[in-house]
C-alpha cells in the first residue's frame, strides 16, 4: 500500500500577516516570536480618554520621556512568547522541587547551625517583600509601557517576581517547620529593621515613579543589579554553613537572573541607541538610580556580611560597569 | 426557581475519570453532550472527591490537575486537598 | 523528623498574602493612586477570598503542559493542510472575524488586568489579576499562531491590527473595551471579570467553539476550549470579585449595580456579532444563538443572580429586552453585513434554502415572519443581476456603534431610535440600554470615535470607498464581497476538485 501524502499543491499565498511582513521583508516566513508580538498593541483612533488620567490616552507613547521613532526595535532577545516563557519557567521549576526535597529527606534546614538560620531569617527572608515590590514595578511597566515587545516580556518578569517571592517564602516554611512564624519575623524586619530601611525606601520610592522607562531602568538595572546581586550572586559568605543550601535553593534566581538581564539590557541598550537625548536621559536616570540603590544596600551588605558596605560597593560598580557596556555614560 | 450548579469539560481521556467519578458521587447529574466537549448540570451543588478520581485513575490525583480538563463552570467554588466543588449553596 | 505538608489554602495564605506591606516612606495612597475616585468603599482587603488558590510554580506547570498540548495540535494542523478539511470554505469567514475583532480584546484584557494587578490594593486580587493577565496574552498569542496559517491560504486576515484600530465594524469591540480600560479598576474588574468573564464569554467561546469542532477545524477547537480552561479561573475571580464589593459596603451597591447595568447591556451588543457567526457564519450550525441565550445566560446568568440577590443586586436592567431580542439580533445583524459587504473584510452570503430551513426551525416564531421573506427578495435580486448593497453610510448609535438597524421591542417592524441633549448637541442611539449608558456619563460617550462620522470629516483617507478601503488596507475584490466569487471560494474549489481527482 502506497500513502499519497502530498496529494494538492499547497503553495500559500503569504507567508505571514501584513505588518509582519512589512517589518521582515515580504516573502519571508516569520517566527512564532515575531507573529505574537510585533505590531499587536492598538496604536491610534481611541475611544475615551481614560477618566483616571485624561491627559494621555490608554496607550500613549508620551507616558516616558524617552522618545522612540519604533517601540518594536527593543526587541527579546530571548524570543519568548507566553509558551514558551512558560515552558521555560516549568523547567527552571522542576530544579526548585527538586532541591525543595532533598533538603526536606536530608533534614536540611535543621541541620543549619542557629548562625546560619539566622543570617538567612535576617537577610534571605525579607527578600520577597523586595520581589512583590518588584511584581509590582513590572507589572506597571506592563500596563502603563508603550509596545508588545516591551510590555510582554514585563508581564513574564513580574510572574517572575511573584514566583521568587513564592520560593523564599517556601525557604521559611522550610525553616519554620511550615508554621509561617519565619514569615511573619522577616516582615517585621522587612518594616523595621534599620539594616533593610534604605532598601525598602529605595523600592517605595520606586513605586510612586510615573515615567514608565525610568521605572524600567530602577527595577532590572539598579535594584536588580544592586540589591538582588548582592544578596543572591555576592552573598555566599553570609550564609555560613547554609551556604550550599541556600545555593541550591535558590537556584531559580540564578538563572532568572542571567535570562532576564539578556533581555532587559538589550532593551536598555537599544532605546539608550535611538538617540543623544534617550541616551543622556537613561544615563542620569541610572547614574541617580544606582547611586541611590548603592546608598540603600550600604547598610544592609554591612550588616549581612559585617563589611562595612563594601559588597554593596561592589555591586554598585559592577552594575556602573554593566551600564558602560549599555552604551550609558556614568 | 432552579439553581444549577455546573462543569464544563473536555471530552477526552483526562477527563474521562473525572466525569466518572462526578457521575457515581452526584444522583441525578445531567449529561450535555458538545462536540469536543461534556457540560455536567445538577441542581445546587455538584462535588468531585479525590479518592473517588484515584480510584479511577490508579495514581495520586491533586484537585488542581482540573485546570487541565475544566473548560466552563457555574456555582462558587470551593476546593481543598481532598475535593472540589461547585455549589449554590451558603 | 517529617515534615507536615501544609493544606492549600493555608499554604496559599502564606504564599501571597504575607508579601505585601503598609508603605511609609511613601503614602499608601500615592502608591495606589487610582483605587479611591471611583467611590468604592473597601473596609478589610482580607476578608478578599482567594478563588483558585495557584501558586506560581503550579501555573508554569500546568500552563506549561496546556501549552505543550495545544501548539502540537496547531503544528499537525499545519503539516496536514488541515485548512481542506474544514466543512466550507465559507468557515474561514468565522476566523477572519474573530481574528480581527475579538483577538485584539484579549490583548486589551491582558494590558487592563495588568493595570488592575497593580492598581488594586489588596493582595489577592491583585495576584489573581496579575495571572489573568498573563492568561489573555496567551489567548492572543495562541490565536495568532492558530489563525496564522489560515492567513497563508484566505484573504481578510493578514491586516488584523491595522484593521482594528479603522475598521466601522470593529470600532464595536474595540470602544467596548476601551471603555472598560478607561474605567477605573474597580469598574474595570466588574465591567471585564464579572459581566464579560462570568456572565457572557460562555456565549463567546462554548458554544462557538463547538461549532468550530462540528465544521472541522480542531486547531481552533483547541486553542478555544485551552483559553476556555483559563476561563475557568477567570469566572471565580469575576464572582469573587462582586460578591467582595457588595459585602464591604452597602454604599457600595448602586455603583455595582450600574456597573453591572451597563457592562450586561454592552456586552449583550459585542456579543451580537457572535449571535451572527453562530446563526448564519457557520456552513454546519451547531446551535442557535436563542439556543446558546437560554443556556448560558437565562439557566446560568438566573441562578447566578438568584445568588446574588441576597446582597440586593437584582439582574441586570433591560436583560429581558435583550432575552427578546435574541429571537432577532443574529438576522438584523448579518442582513447589515449583507448590505454593507463591500465594507467588510470578510465574505457574506444569503443562506440558502436549506439553512433557512434551519433557521426557521429554530426560530419558529420570527424567521419565517420577519426575516425569510427578506433573504428570499435578495436571493432572488442577486439571481437577477441586481444583488443588494447599501451604499449610503449608516448612522451609528453613540454608544454601542452599531449602525441603526434593531427594531423596536416588540415590535420588529419598527426600527428603534433614541436620542439625548447634552451640551446643545443631539445624540443617537440604538436602544434604551445605550441611551442610559450615554446619559449616565455624556461626558466620555460624546468622545466616542464614530466610524462614520470619522470618514465625513475625512479622517479616513477620503471620501469615497475605494479611499476608505484603502485606509482600511481592505484589498477591494479580495477582502470584501460576497464569497461566491471570491478569491477565496476559488481556491476553496481548486482544493475540492483536487480531492475528488484523487479519490478517483
Amino acid at each position: 500500500m502506497t500513502i499519497q501524502i502530498k496529494t494538492l499543491d499547497m503553495e500559500p499565498k503569504r507567508q505571514t500577516f501584513g505588518h509582519v511582513a512589512r517589518r521582515i521583508g515580504e516573502g519571508k516566513s516569520a517566527t512564532r516570536y515575531q507573529e505574537a508580538t510585533l505590531d499587536v498593541q492598538a496604536t491610534t483612533n481611541f475611544h475615551y480618554k481614560p477618566l483616571y488620567e485624561p491627559e494621555y490616552w490608554t496607550y500613549d507613547p508620551r507616558k516616558t520621556r524617552v522618545v522612540m521613532e519604533d517601540w518594536y526595535k527593543p526587541l527579546d532577545p530571548r524570543q519568548y512568547y507566553y509558551a514558551t516563557y512558560n515552558i521555560s519557567r516549568a523547567t527552571m521549576n522542576q530544579a526548585v522541587e527538586r532541591s525543595f526535597t532533598f533538603a526536606e529527606e536530608r533534614g536540611l534546614a535543621e541541620k543549619m547551625s542557629a548562625d546560619a538560620r539566622k543570617q538567612v531569617e535576617t537577610f534571605l527572608l525579607p527578600l520577597r517583600h523586595l520581589h512583590w515590590g518588584a511584581n509590582m514595578n513590572m507589572t506597571e511597566i506592563t500596563q502603563r509601557g508603550y509596545g508588545t515587545a516591551v510590555t510582554a516580556p514585563a508581564i513574564f518578569s513580574s510572574g517572575d517576581h511573584l514566583g521568587m517571592a513564592q520560593i523564599v517564602s517556601r525557604i521559611g516554611l522550610l525553616l519554620d517547620g511550615q508554621t509561617g512564624v519565619s514569615l511573619d519575623m522577616a516582615k517585621e524586619v522587612w518594616v523595621n529593621d534599620p539594616a533593610w530601611q534604605g532598601v525598602r525606601k529605595l523600592i517605595e520610592d520606586s513605586l510612586v515613579e510615573r515615567d514608565w522607562f525610568q521605572l524600567f531602568v530602577i527595577q532590572t538595572l539598579a535594584i536588580n543589579g544592586v540589591v538582588f546581586d548582592l544578596i543572591y550572586k555576592m552573598g555566599d559568605a553570609g550564609w555560613k554553613d547554609a551556604q550550599l543550601t541556600i545555593a541550591m535553593l535558590t537556584v531559580f534566581m540564578t538563572d532568572w537572573r542571567a535570562d532576564e538581564s539578556r533581555w532587559s539590557d538589550a532593551v536598555i541598550r537599544t532605546v539608550a541607541a535611538e538617540s543623544e537625548e534617550n541616551r543622556a536621559l537613561i544615563s542620569q536616570w541610572a547614574a541617580t538610580w544606582i547611586g541611590a540603590a548603592v546608598e540603600a544596600a550600604r547598610p544592609l551588605a554591612a550588616a549581612f556580611l559585617t563589611d562595612n558596605g563594601a559588597a554593596a560597593e561592589a555591586a554598585g560598580e559592577a552594575t556602573v560597569a554593566r551600564a558602560r557596556a549599555l552604551g550609558l555614560t556614568l | 426557581m432552579s439553581q444549577l450548579a455546573s462543569l464544563t469539560f473536555y471530552h477526552n481521556d483526562d477527563a474521562r475519570p473525572v466525569i466518572d467519578a462526578i457521575l457515581a458521587d452526584n444522583p441525578g447529574v445531567q449529561v450535555l453532550n458538545m462536540p469536543g466537549a461534556v457540560k455536567l448540570d445538577r441542581e445546587g451543588e455538584i462535588v468531585i472527591k479525590r479518592a473517588s478520581v484515584e480510584e479511577r485513575l490508579g495514581r495520586p490525583w491533586d484537585p488542581q490537575e482540573i485546570h487541565l480538563i475544566l473548560i466552563s463552570m457555574a456555582g462558587n467554588l470551593d476546593e481543598d486537598d481532598d475535593r472540589f466543588s461547585v455549589s449554590w449553596k451558603h | 523528623m517529617s515534615v507536615k505538608k501544609l493544606g492549600l489554602k493555608q499554604r496559599y495564605a502564606h504564599m501571597t498574602r504575607g508579601l505585601d506591606w503598609e508603605t511609609t516612606y511613601q503614602p499608601m495612597d500615592k502608591v495606589f493612586p487610582y483605587d479611591s475616585f471611583e467611590g468604592i468603599k473597601i473596609k478589610d482587603w482580607s476578608a478578599w477570598e482567594d478563588p483558585f488558590r495557584l501558586t506560581m510554580d503550579s501555573y508554569w506547570k500546568f500552563q506549561a503542559e496546556k501549552e505543550r498540548k495545544l501548539y502540537a495540535v496547531i503544528d499537525a494542523f499545519a503539516q496536514n493542510n488541515g485548512q481542506t478539511g474544514i466543512t466550507d470554505g465559507r468557515y474561514a469567514n468565522v476566523l477572519k472575524l474573530f481574528l480581527t475583532g475579538i483577538s485584539p480584546e484579549e490583548y486589551q484584557a491582558h494590558r487592563g488586568f495588568a493595570f488592575a494587578g497593580r492598581h488594586l490594593r489588596g493582595v489577592g486580587p491583585r495576584v489573581a489579576a496579575q495571572m489573568q493577565s498573563l492568561d489573555e496574552l496567551r489567548h492572543i498569542q495562541t490565536q495568532i499562531h492558530t489563525i496564522s496559517h489560515y492567513n497563508k491560504y484566505f484573504d481578510g486576515i493578514g491586516e488584523f491590527p491595522h484593521m482594528h484600530d479603522r475598521v466601522w465594524y470593529l470600532s464595536v469591540p474595540k470602544s467596548f473595551f476601551d471603555d472598560a480600560r478607561s474605567a477605573g479598576p474597580f469598574e474595570f474588574m466588574i465591567a471585564i471579570g464579572f459581566a464579560f468573564e462570568y456572565v457572557l464569554t460562555n456565549l463567546l467561546f462554548v458554544p462557538f467553539m463547538s461549532g468550530a469542532a462540528y465544521n472541522g477545524d480542531m486547531s481552533t477547537v483547541t486553542f478555544g476550549f485551552s483559553a476556555q480552561s483559563d476561563e475557568s479561573r477567570h469566572m471565580t475571580l469575576g464572582i469573587e470579585v462582586i460578591k467582595f464589593l457588595l459585602e464591604q459596603h452597602p454604599d457600595n451597591l448602586p455603583i455595582v449595580q450600574k456597573w453591572v447595568d451597563k457592562w450586561f447591556w454592552r456586552g449583550h451588543r459585542v456579543l451580537g456579532l457572535v449571535a451572527m457567526m453562530m446563526d448564519y457564519m457557520l456552513p454546519k450550525p451547531v446551535m442557535s444563538w436563542k439556543e446558546a441565550w437560554q443556556i448560558y445566560y437565562t439557566e446560568a446568568g438566573g441562578a447566578l443572580f438568584q445568588d446574588l440577590a441576597r446582597y440586593g443586586l437584582r439582574p441586570p436592567k433591560y436583560a429581558d429586552i435583550a432575552t427578546a431580542e435574541a429571537e432577532h439580533i443574529s438576522h438584523q445583524n448579518w442582513a447589515i453585513f449583507y448590505q454593507y459587504t463591500h465594507a467588510a473584510a470578510f465574505h457574506t452570503w444569503a443562506p440558502d434554502a436549506k439553512h433557512m430551513d434551519w433557521l426557521s426551525e429554530k426560530y419558529p416564531n420570527t424567521f419565517d415572519k420577519y426575516y425569510r421573506p427578506r433573504w428570499e427578495m435578495w436571493n432572488q435580486m442577486a439571481k437577477e443581476g441586481k444583488r443588494f448593497y447599501n451604499m449610503a453610510l449608516p448612522q451609528l448609535c453613540q454608544c454601542c456603534q452599531i449602525p441603526m438597524g434593531y427594531t423596536e421591542p416588540g415590535d420588529p417592524t419598527t426600527i428603534c431610535f433614541r436620542s439625548s441633549q447634552y451640551k446643545g448637541e443631539t445624540y443617537h442611539f440604538c436602544s434604551d440600554g445605550c441611551k442610559d449608558i450615554f446619559d449616565a456619563e455624556p461626558e466620555k460617550f460624546v468622545q466616542s470615535w464614530l466610524p462614520v462620522h470619522q470618514i465625513f470629516q475625512g479622517n479616513c483617507g477620503g471620501a469615497t470607498i475605494p479611499d476608505v478601503l484603502n485606509y482600511y488596507r481592505l484589498a477591494n475584490g479580495a477582502d470584501n464581497m460576497d464569497y461566491v466569487g471570491s478569491p477565496d471560494e476559488k481556491l476553496w474549489n481548486e482544493w475540492q476538485a483536487d480531492k475528488l481527482k484523487t479519490a478517483v
